[in-house]
């Protein structure tokens, strides 16, 4: 048969289908012998830019997993205003105190919104002094991803800084000097972004596996200095706590959990980061061992005490979207049960399975639970934007029990109050509340509560622990805010839950 | 019979502590007016401390108040407000003679007849902190029925004695400790053993609670919170022990039910002193 090429191209016009216009016409990117497998390697950060075809009131990404060792958000955020872009959107993953720099440039305009998970630090303080025109939106990270998929944030370029990556874009945190663990925020952005950047100090041979982000999503990698300082991702005690206080309220939650119903082999767990739980995990650790009872698998926000379990072999598996110390990182380096996962797996509301939806206990921490047991994690005791929704509310919307560590009081501020500054967690989705002066149970979970007063603890109520919090300190004075609105808070679903106004000064 | 394993210290001028420290569970509670409270805030930590015992916070642990010495110009209204707030015991620091507690009881009856608590109510524990002391012990122990407990205090004691701490089995220490513990076992009273001042070092307190422990004092005070389940720990009595102490009482119960005078168990006669510190015993069991 002959070639029928202007049967072809007559066919193709008739249907509206592209016709053949030569091999290399839609990927001119192979033409090159010499330059197509290095395409993507940028000489530079502002080369890369140039590249990605950002524009102003663009939306740009990065992910939080350096934590407070980050550098890439300021580093890639000084050159965009040196290249003098305007009116961005950033959303991070999250945002934290290594963060306070991005002030000069909310104010010399360079960056006109945020969507993150936290606030903190000056930058939290200048926000909720009502210092942008557009309030920050807050959302979960579960929530994050949802909001991406709708639309409501559309990415135009990922910035997303890895431990090691190769020249076409495959790369990790788990390998190389500055190793963060986990990229699960990373992964969404690389799934979603218009145009994707890896930024790392290393680049190594292809191919580089493993590839938690896929060279079939990366557009570009660049090489700089530094990407950030794992020694300052550390967010937990990596040793049992001395605080006593954290050591009482941890001996008490992990007996919660261990008379809840729900601690048989089998179960499944997530203990977050902090004094308290850290040593709620070594303590349950310990009741795990003594009682040969196997859990199935951890999830988080993962520290080294969880895998230290895991080593034990008390918990069979670790699904990790955040390594919160160096112990997690290197675990998932090396144990091939200790998995990465993203954040879409791990807490997304609309995705078709999150593992959330598989946890059985949780321990979460608060800034004040109310005695509707709504739980504020986000705004401090004078209003102003200092914490995090993180998974907080995913974990606890998900889990079979949920359950909440805090001190009845900070200093001398009550943390267990009448109505909360914030709702970031739904009362409706908390079941026990810990504290150092007794344990509230929902009323809605009769069960829990006979079984933990059956095991001769603590038990109280939100009321009383109300009361003995104002007996003790006193009652504060009303917050002061104006009428305008720094933040909105976003339900994992995206809904709006709560606003945050400005603090009058 | 009351538990007085743990002594716990609280400066009377911190308010975060006084409000929230029975949440640790020690046996009993110091509020101290006197060498952790400066001068310039002797006044807000009376106020403090008799806020704290009049709102009864700490519930079934017994409360303690050190007032200041009875050389300063403090002790009188310290006193004044601890027993008119209802403290349960004052305690008396570097007590050195008989006269010192004697005045002080006198004082104690006077307030409590002015505010209509009843008589001999306030109780009294002599701090021993010198080599006069010491010597003095017995007498003092002996001094009023208000005394129910003595403690030894190193750090003032070693200074007069012209030595300082050691480590290991403590020598320098040894017959204060063996002094003040026969003291108050004449008097049939209590003991406490000196306060551990390095809270890091867990391995070093749990070596002196032991020396403690097996001298035969009640327990320590303590200067951490964190010393509290250490010491607990340390005084629970083993499972064997338990098990037998829970047969002498039942024995006990049993004789008792029968109306027998001799409590016996397994063929063998079991003497009163026998039950009760099986009852000490189980008593240890139970809140350790």
């Amino acid at each position: 048969m002959a070639y029928n090429k202007k049967a072809a191209e007559d066919y193709a016009a008739k249907n509206n289908i592209p016709a053949f216009k030569g091999v290399f016409a839609n990927s001119p990117q192979l033409e090159d012998i010499a330059t197509k497998q290095k395409r993507k390697l940028k000489s530079s950060l502002e080369d890369v830019i140039k590249s990605s075809g950002l524009k102003n009131g663009g939306t740009i990404s990065f992910h939080h997993a350096f934590r407070e060792g980050d550098k890439v958000v300021l580093q890639v955020v000084k050159k965009l205003a040196e290249m003098g872009f305007k009116d961005l959107t950033i959303a991070p993953s999250s945002l934290l105190n290594c963060h306070d720099g991005l002030l000069e440039f909310i104010k010399s305009g360079v960056i006109a919104k945020i969507f993150t998970s936290g606030l903190r630090g000056e930058l939290g303080d200048a926000i909720s002094k009502g210092i942008m025109n557009t309030p920050v939106q807050i959302h979960s990270h579960g929530g994050r991803v949802h909001l991406i998929q709708t639309g409501e944030i559309s990415i135009d370029v990922a910035f997303l800084g890895v431990s090691s990556s190769d020249e076409f874009g495959n790369a990790n945190g788990s390998h190389g000097e500055l190793s963060c663990g986990s990229l699960g925020y990373a992964k969404v952005d690389a799934a979603y972004a218009r145009y994707v950047v890896v930024l790392t100090q290393d680049i190594v041979d292809f191919p580089n596996y493993p590839a938690s982000l896929s060279q079939d999503q990366v557009d570009a990698v660049v090489q700089v200095d530094e990407v950030g300082d794992p020694s300052l991702i550390s967010v937990g005690a990596a040793r049992l706590t001395k605080n006593p206080r954290d050591l009482l309220l941890a001996r008490i939650a992990a007996s919660v959990i261990e008379n809840s119903g729900y601690f048989k082999s089998g179960f499944s767990l997530q203990t977050g980061s902090g004094g308290a739980a850290t040593a709620t995990t070594i303590f349950l650790g310990e009741k795990m061992v003594e009682k040969n009872i196997k859990a199935s698998f951890a999830l988080g926000g993962v520290t080294g005490s969880i895998v230290d379990l895991l080593k034990k072999g008390m918990i069979e598996a670790i699904a990790d979207v955040q390594s919160f110390d160096v112990d997690a990182a290197q675990s998932l380096r090396d144990n091939p049960a200790h998995t990465e996962i993203s954040a879409n797996e791990y807490a997304n509301p609309s995705s078709k399975g999150a593992y959330v939806d598989r946890i059985d206990t949780v321990l979460l921490s608060a800034l004040e639970v109310d005695t509707d047991f709504n739980v504020n994690v986000l705004t401090g005791s004078d209003g102003v934007l200092r914490g995090a929704s993180g998974g907080h509310c995913d974990v606890a919307a998900a889990a079979n029990l949920t359950v909440i560590v805090t001190p009845l009081l900070r200093a001398r501020m009550p943390c267990i109050v009448e109505c909360v500054n914030t709702v970031v967690t739904p009362g409706k989705t908390v079941d026990v509340v810990v504290t150092d002066h007794g344990i509230a149970v929902n009323p809605n979970n009769v069960d829990l509560k006979k079984r933990l007063v059956d095991a001769r603890l603590p038990v109280t109520t939100i009321e009383e622990l109300q009361k003995k919090a104002i007996l003790l300190a006193g009652k504060p004075d009303p917050i002061q805010y104006t009428d305008k609105v720094v933040a909105v808070v976003r339900y994992r679903d995206g809904s709006v839950m709560d606003i945050v106004r400005q603090v009058a000064s | 019979m009351r538990l007085r394993r743990s002594m716990m210290f609280i400066p009377g001028a911190n308010a975060g502590m006084l409000s929230n420290s029975y949440i640790y569970k020690p046996d009993s509670v110091m509020f101290d007016l006197e060498d952790s409270v400066s001068l310039t805030e002797k006044d807000s930590a009376r106020f403090l401390v008799f806020n704290t015992l009049k709102e009864n916070l700490y519930g079934d642990i017994e409360t303690v108040v050190r007032i200041n010495g009875v050389e300063t110009p403090f002790w009188e209204d310290d006193l004044d407000m601890a027993v008119r707030a209802g403290v349960q015991i004052v305690r008396l620091p570097k007590t050195e003679t008989v006269e010192e507690v004697k005045e002080l009881e006198q004082r104690i009856e006077k307030i409590e007849k002015d505010c209509g608590r009843t008589i001999g109510d306030t109780k009294i524990m002599a701090a021993i902190e010198s080599a006069c002391g010491v010597v003095n012990s017995v007498a003092i122990a002996k001094a009023t029925p208000r005394m129910v407990a003595i403690a030894l205090a190193g750090f003032d004691y070693l200074v007069d004695m012209q030595t300082s701490r050691s480590s290991g089995s403590e020598p320098e220490l040894f017959y204060a400790r063996a002094a003040v513990l026969h003291a108050a076992r004449a008097a049939k009273i209590d003991a406490f053993d000196v306060a551990y001042g390095n809270v890091n070092d867990e391995e070093g307190f749990l070596r002196e609670v032991e020396i403690a422990k097996n001298l035969g004092y009640n327990g320590k005070s303590l200067i951490h919170p964190r010393q509290i389940e250490l010491l607990h720990k340390a005084y629970a009595p083993a499972q064997k022990d338990v098990d037998h102490a829970r047969k002498v009482v039942a024995a006990a119960e049993d004789a008792e039910q029968k109306g027998l005078g001799v409590i016996s168990l397994d063929g063998k006669m079991i003497d009163p002193p026998v039950v009760h510190e099986a009852q000490r015993v189980l008593l240890l069991a139970e809140h350790s």
